[in-house]
């Protein structure tokens, strides 16, 4: 297999890696609001919250990008397929990971929130200061999880016409017939981008403050 | 007769059906040192917790420096639950320190003590670890700023959790079993700082183990047993034999623990 394919496959790994990188971080901001909801005493913002949750867990991130990929149309959005796939992999993240925070959140220690309660603290402040800090820590490693498993799920994104590594693959195997190269180099990029998030994860997971070293 | 600084009136606190507190008149002298002893379960930590609306009472009323803190009496003669910004303010007046001293695990020393004069009190980031420094230096933990929580020992921690309390310029400071989740060698630093501040005349209000502490540096002795202030007084009297039969009871428990010297 020449160099020149597999560049080609290198080159689309930005697809993946960026779509990926996007959907992590708007579907941490969303997760955050929905954690937020799943754990507020009132009805009014918690049902619609775990229905959520729920719909985006229980269906095939196959057949919710397919979903929207055909509905933003359908109600006169004509937007391009990249931002059809990011919204499908943000909102699909997002539920998984605000169940990972709502857990973040429960295991924030009672004394902490006393302490911030005996200083002052508004709800907001005791909220933005001490509970996402913290919970941010207890749910780190389930997060560097999250984004090695969207990495990976990106190569559905293709079914919307994203030519990301997966799509540059086998338009690559059918026109050159080596499936066996080309997919062993494509699997080799993946497990090569996945390895790296780890590794970062690792390192992260060690420099967050106040963690005994 | 000067105003007490918290005052507390006909105070009943109940966990379901269960009652812990019952019954609780309690004046707590300003610029003095008020202890509350008795056994495990008898209820002092809940009724401190109460003076500082961790706990909410389910009757009766408590005053500090004269004002309502959590529930005042409306026209109607009904108990009603004050706003939460004005819990907040009067809440502002009191410090409290904690068994397990609380520090958050994501700021160092000197984050945890400049933290609320930044965020809640919006001063500007230079001057509030001016302040804070000028308290770590008073719990002789300057050269420990830049510590992480877990980094320090425990009485160190506690020494923190106290200089931010002090940040704060609180008029009374609460400390809940301030000594009791550290070893033996390592509560005298914490005894040091408490007694230092006792001696600068701070209002203060311990629930401790520590009967020899209470003993020496309290003005005044509150025994709880049960739910109920059994006795209330100056420790010479509290102690003085012959001793309330509960009270005598209860200390000849703590003999070994530091109280052989009243026996």
């Amino acid at each position: 297999m020449s160099f020149k394919l597999f560049n080609l496959l290198v080159q689309a790994s930005v697809w993946t890696i960026g779509i990926s990188a996007i959907s992590i971080g708007l579907g941490f901001l969303i997760a955050l609001g929905l954690s937020a909801a799943l754990l507020s005493g009132k009805a009014f913002y918690r049902r619609p919250a775990q229905f959520f949750i729920s719909f985006f867990r229980g269906v095939p991130l196959l057949v919710q990008l397919l979903l929207i990929y055909n509905l933003l149309p359908f109600i006169g959005l004509n937007v391009p397929s990249i931002v059809a796939a990011i919204i499908g992999m943000s909102l699909c993240t997002a539920a998984y990971q605000a169940e990972n925070l709502r857990g973040g959140f429960k295991s924030v220690p009672r004394g902490l929130i006393e302490a911030a309660d005996m200083v002052g603290f508004t709800p907001s402040q005791l909220f933005l200061r001490i509970k996402v800090p913290i919970a941010l820590r207890l749910t780190f490693p389930a997060l560097v999880n999250e984004a090695i498993m969207i990495l990976k799920s990106s190569s559905l994104v293709s079914v919307v016409g994203i030519v990301e590594i997966t799509r540059m693959a086998q338009d690559l195997a059918s026109s050159t017939y080596m499936p066996i190269e080309i997919f062993s180099s494509a699997a080799l990029i993946y497990l090569v981008i996945c390895w790296s998030v780890a590794l970062a994860g690792r390192y992260g997971e060690r420099a967050l403050p106040g963690v005994a070293k | 007769m000067t105003l007490p600084a918290i005052s507390v009136r006909n105070l009943v606190k109940r966990f379901g059906q269960t009652p812990v507190l019952q019954d609780i008149d309690l004046d707590i002298p300003e610029g003095k040192v008020s202890c509350l002893i008795g056994p495990s379960g008898s209820g002092k930590s809940t009724l401190l917790r109460c003076l500082a609306f961790l706990e909410e009472a389910t009757e009766g009323m408590i005053t500090v420096n004269g004002e309502a803190l959590g529930f005042f009496e409306n026209a109607r003669g009904e108990r009603e639950r004050l706003p939460s910004t004005q819990i907040r303010a009067v809440r502002a007046q009191i410090g409290m320190v904690f068994q397990q001293f609380n520090l958050w695990p994501h700021m160092t020393a000197l984050g945890n003590v400049s933290e609320a004069l930044k965020t809640v009190h919006k001063v500007p980031r230079k001057e509030a670890e001016e302040r804070a420094m000028a308290q770590l230096k008073k719990v002789g933990l300057e050269n420990r700023a830049g510590h992480y929580p877990a980094q320090l020992s425990g009485g160190q921690q506690q020494r923190v959790a106290i200089a931010r309390a002090l940040a704060l310029s609180p008029k009374i400071m609460l400390f809940d079993e301030p000594t009791s989740a550290l070893d033996p060698e390592l509560t005298g630093e914490v005894l040091t700082v408490m007694r230092d501040l006792a001696a600068d005349g701070m209002t203060m209000v311990v629930v401790s183990h520590e009967i020899g502490f209470a003993a020496t540096i309290g003005h005044q002795i509150s025994f709880l047993d049960q739910g109920r202030l059994v006795l209330t007084g100056a420790p010479a009297d509290v102690f003085a034999k012959p001793r309330h039969p509960r009270l005598e009871q209860f200390l000849d428990t703590y003999l070994d623990r530091g109280a052989s010297m009243l026996a």
